[in-house]
């Protein structure tokens, strides 16, 4: 689908029967220019300036291309936030704001969010060591250009305190079915949050958990070193995998039936439904999910599933449709257009 | 939204409490919060991050309310924020602000991130002051060193390093 070419939707990544996505994001602020909440109107258009005059530079992404908000159709806009490239933060005010995106969409940079750049990558699978080396490298690259904000003693200053240092927030998507069946998932959650962990729904803070997946990512980010924080974060994933997979195991030997029914069921009503709600269709893509992960379903790619898993979110449908739609008809396109993909591989 | 708790003040705490598999869900200002003890409880609640940022400063403020009238009042002279401007917005106004409430930020960032000091990445402009500094404490030493042996020429040559090292790194500085 020509909306959905975002790398993280269209490749494959290491450990992806489980994790959907790994991404990076780097806060930094111009050394010279109030912070975006407090600067004025030509503060800010300075700071796109002068952001829209480095983002030129080639690295090992390709070419940068600096998008002005104002510039891009709203509904683009909630296009770009279904896939995770800008933030609802930034499309609440457009004025000299702006996004920067790599052609295959693994690097977006925020212009003037929280902080003047928000830098991410975000790449499919677990694979947060490659997605520190592109940022970093991008980083770099720009660096030779701006002037970051930048203390001895505090590392790189950001706006809110919580991201000063190394102004890191490293993340992972997780698909936890089978620890949720089970019900070892807040008891799983708590250890998590005890290493300096935070755990979210699938759009950010204060999203609920949808279709079993999660977010976790560091909360730390001053004191310890980029390479630290990913590591922890790998470790802490590469268990929670192995948990998942356990449960995997104990839930095909001992109720085969049972999911076969659920995946089997869930795939039925994906490629006959005519009506699905958000929450219907990531109740479903999950199952589907799992028995993919479980070998069950051949039909359908993991990749695939991180693009019907867009798709199914309301932002996603009326982007795709190119018009505003009431919830009874984004309900109707939606289970259309989760048909549609389902047929082609 | 009101309060829950005083159904006057606007709720700013959103906590979401998981016990067992039993969810619950409250909205109350910042007092009540405080009052029912439960900015306290933050390992097994999900707060957002401004709520949690305010709720450091109210403890840092409880800690020393003698002169927190006064330190609300100071500004950054760079960018004019105050510190209970601060305080509301959960921000800070520019790069100048850690320095202008270095002191009050210190046990702050201490409660977030248990440290203080950046140990990651350093931008390479800042390698190469780090880089300079070096060099220069080096010749400093070695001068003391042949001063003492009376080895003036060999002085006056360290020196003339020294002097040219430190005019770079004036240089990098106002660059």
């Amino acid at each position: 689908m020509a909306e959905l070419t975002s790398r993280w939707l269209t490749e494959k990544g290491p450990e992806q029967e489980i994790v959907l996505s790994s991404r990076i994001r780097l806060a930094r602020n111009l050394s010279t220019l109030p912070f975006p909440q407090v600067a004025d109107d030509k503060q800010l258009a300075e700071v796109a300036r002068k952001v829209k005059e480095a983002s030129e530079v080639k690295g090992s992404w390709g070419r940068l291309q600096f998008r002005a908000l104002s510039e891009i159709d709203p509904l683009e806009q909630q296009l770009l936030l279904a896939k995770h490239l800008i933030s609802p933060q930034l499309v609440q005010k457009s004025a000299n704001r702006a996004v920067i995106l790599s052609d295959r969409e693994d690097i977006s940079v925020m212009v003037n969010e929280e902080d003047h750049l928000r830098m991410q990558v975000l790449l499919p699978g677990l694979d947060l060591e490659e997605g520190w080396k592109l940022i970093d490298e991008l980083d770099d690259r720009l660096e030779e250009r701006l002037d970051f904000a930048f203390s001895q003693e505090h590392g790189y200053l950001t706006a809110c305190p919580t991201n000063v240092g190394t102004g890191i927030r490293a993340s992972v998507m997780v698909h936890l079915p089978a620890l949720s069946m089970v019900n070892q998932v807040q008891q799983l959650f708590k250890g998590v949050t005890q290493v300096g962990l935070a755990v979210r729904g699938l759009y950010g803070e204060g999203t609920e958990a949808s279709g079993h997946i999660y977010q976790l990512s560091n909360q730390v980010t001053l004191g310890r070193t980029e390479q630290e924080i990913i590591e922890n974060i790998n470790s802490v994933t590469k268990q929670i995998i192995q948990q998942e997979q356990q449960a995997r195991e104990v839930l095909s030997s001992n109720a085969k039936a049972q999911i076969e029914d659920r995946v089997y069921r869930a795939y039925g009503i994906l490629t006959q439904a005519r009506l699905l709600s958000t929450q219907e269709a990531m109740n479903l893509l999950s199952d589907l999910r799992l028995g993919i992960g479980l070998g069950l379903l051949s039909e359908v790619s993991l990749t695939k599933l991180n693009q019907l898993t867009v798709l199914a979110q309301p932002q996603a449908v009326q982007g795709i449709m190119k018009q505003q739609l009431p919830a009874q008809q984004r309900d109707y396109y939606r289970a259309a257009l989760l048909r549609e993909n389902l047929k082609d591989k | 939204m009101l309060c829950e708790e005083c159904k006057k003040r606007p709720a700013n705490v959103h906590l979401t409490k998981i016990i067992g598999d039993q969810k619950t869900e409250m909205h109350l200002c910042q007092q009540c919060a405080a009052e029912r003890g439960e900015l306290g409880f933050l390992g097994n609640v999900q707060i957002n991050f401004p709520n949690i940022l305010s709720g450091f400063f109210d403890l840092d403020q409880d800690f020393q309310v003698g002169d927190s009238w006064q330190k609300d009042l100071d500004r950054c002279p760079s960018c004019d924020l105050s510190y209970r401007d601060f305080r509301e917005l959960g921000q800070l106004g520019c790069s100048h602000c850690y320095e202008t409430f270095g002191q009050q930020m210190e046990p702050i960032l201490r409660r977030i991130h248990g440290h203080t000091r950046h140990t990651g990445k350093v931008p390479s402009k800042h390698e190469g002051q780090l880089k300079l500094q070096r060099q220069i404490e080096e010749l400093r030493s070695q001068l003391k060193e042949v001063i003492s042996r009376e080895e003036y020429e060999k002085a006056a040559e360290i020196r003339d390093k020294i002097r040219d090292l430190e005019s770079q790194l004036g240089g990098d500085l106002s660059g």
